[in-house]
């Protein structure tokens, strides 16, 4: 049985170039950067060179760079580090329904802190609308923070636009760019963002490495106080390995991203296309122009999604319901339910992101496979073919 | 404490949320980058700044020319003596 992976946003493979940029420094490299000798300095050398490297993927200054552990601790970084630095401007928040939890959370536990947090809904392609922020905006808020791109339904948020009306009104402006990089260009300038959140993995660099833009001129209180790594913004000795795989994934991603998208658009159309043509009661979500070019997510009536994930596998097909809530809690995404979707339409939730190495042929393998097990589901699901009333949803409030 | 008020400076250093040994490490590497003459501007809300700044500047040979105290932080002016 072949395998085809699909599942592109919850992990890459090192690529063998990046692999190969981080063995020395698991040996040989393996001095502390922080050292003033020579074996310290070269490292030091290297990790600059990678922060260059990861920088000129977004259009930033390498100083504008904090490496950090992952995506999600860039964006925790983001968030309560503007919380902390700018409250005593104010403690207002906003951030979209839709972001990912390591977003979510971090409003969450600054409104046990005594913030206020507002979280602003999306229309049911998950656009955030600029004249909805706008109104939202007081004038003790500090920080908003609205994704560049949703992993679950592949909508790319208009940023520089939203970004502009923060920066008009003086209120830091962040975006999480984990789902993004790697996938369509990114340039930090033309977005106007003050803070960008990036993962290694997310452009074939290993788990355990994230970086976070930061603009300057906005102040970041740390998470990680300590010593005087990432110029004392984030201590700790670096992942030195990591950050060299992050730096070498990055160089080969600004290098291969028009081609890329281009391959990966097309795949997509196609198993787009191929889906809604030969399954049945089946919506494409997300917005259909305004997304990730390789980024194909539907909601199959009458199917639990995680059902539809393990059938596909033993057919050695790898996807994903898009949500930790759907798969692990069995609680509906949030974000399904901010776009308006039905709760019984939202437990079919399935995932498809495509990356370079896929090809027309795993496309099609898809199309084989998918028809008759959506079939074999619907045949075994006691709702199939009936009228659902509408009721309560149990959607993650996280 | 020497205090003063309404100091210009030609350069400016934002440590404010970073503490011990940024609010020495970055003024350094500032300064290195300035002219002989120079006034260095170091915003910073870190106590530690209080004592070490005024020290720090005595054992590099710069000149401490005092402090300006706000609501939220500290600023502290620094003519740069030598190279």
């Amino acid at each position: 049985m072949k395998a085809v992976y699909l599942d592109h946003a919850s992990a890459t493979p090192v690529r063998k170039e990046v692999l190969e940029a981080m063995l020395p420094y698991f040996s040989e490299q393996f001095a502390n950067p922080s050292n003033v000798y020579d074996l310290g300095s070269k490292v030091k050398e290297a990790l600059e060179e990678a922060r260059a490297n990861v920088a000129g993927l977004i259009g930033a200054n390498p100083a504008q760079i904090i490496f950090t552990s992952s995506g999600a601790e860039a964006n925790n970084l983001a968030v309560k580090g503007v919380a902390f630095a700018r409250q005593k401007k104010g403690k207002h928040i906003i951030v979209s329904a839709i972001e990912h939890h390591s977003v979510l959370n971090s409003a969450r536990f600054l409104e046990r802190l005594d913030f206020e947090a507002t979280f602003l809904p999306v229309d049911q392609n998950g656009l955030v609308d600029p004249e909805r922020l706008a109104k939202a905006i007081r004038p003790e808020t500090i920080l908003v923070s609205v994704m560049h791109a949703n992993t679950e339904i592949g909508t790319i948020e208009p940023i520089s636009e939203l970004a502009s009306i923060c920066k008009e009104k003086d209120v830091a402006f962040h975006t999480d760019a984990v789902a993004s990089v790697g996938n369509t260009p990114l340039d930090v300038n033309a977005l106007n963002v003050d803070l960008l959140s990036l993962s290694g993995p997310s452009v074939g660099a290993p788990k355990g490495v994230g970086a976070l833009y930061f603009n300057k001129k906005v102040r970041l209180m740390p998470l990680i106080h300590g010593g005087i790594q990432e110029n004392g913004r984030r201590a700790g000795t670096e992942n030195v390995p990591g950050i060299i795989g992050f730096g070498t994934a990055a160089a080969l991603a600004k290098k291969e991203l028009p081609d890329k998208i281009d391959h990966v658009r097309r795949l997509r159309d196609r198993l787009v296309k191929g889906i809604l043509k030969n399954v049945g009661k089946v919506t494409y979500t997300g917005h259909p122009e305004k997304r990730l070019p390789g980024h194909a997510s539907f909601c199959f009536e009458a199917i639990e999604g995680e059902a539809l994930i393990f059938m596909l596998a033993q057919n050695g097909i790898y996807s994903n319901t898009g949500s930790a809530c759907a798969s692990k809690a069995l609680k509906t995404s949030p974000v399904l339910v901010a776009i308006g979707l039905r709760a019984d339409l939202a437990q079919g939730s399935t995932v498809f992101t495509i990356d370079a190495g896929n090809t027309e042929e795993e496309i099609d393998y898809v199309l084989e496979k998918l028809p008759p097990v959506v079939d074999r589901l619907r045949w075994l699901s006691p709702i199939w073919g009936k009228e659902i009333p509408e009721f309560e949803t149990d959607a993650c409030k996280h | 404490m020497k205090f003063i008020k309404h100091q210009d400076a030609d350069e400016s250093l934002d440590l404010v949320c970073r503490m011990c040994p940024m609010h020495l490490l970055e003024p350094g590497d500032k300064l290195k980058c300035m002219r002989k003459g120079q006034v260095l501007e170091v915003l910073t809300d870190y106590d530690g700044a209080l004592e070490d700044i005024p020290d720090w500047c005595q054992k590099c040979g710069h000149e401490f020319i005092g402090m300006e105290e706000d609501d939220e932080n500290y600023k502290f002016y620094i003519k740069k003596k030598r190279d």
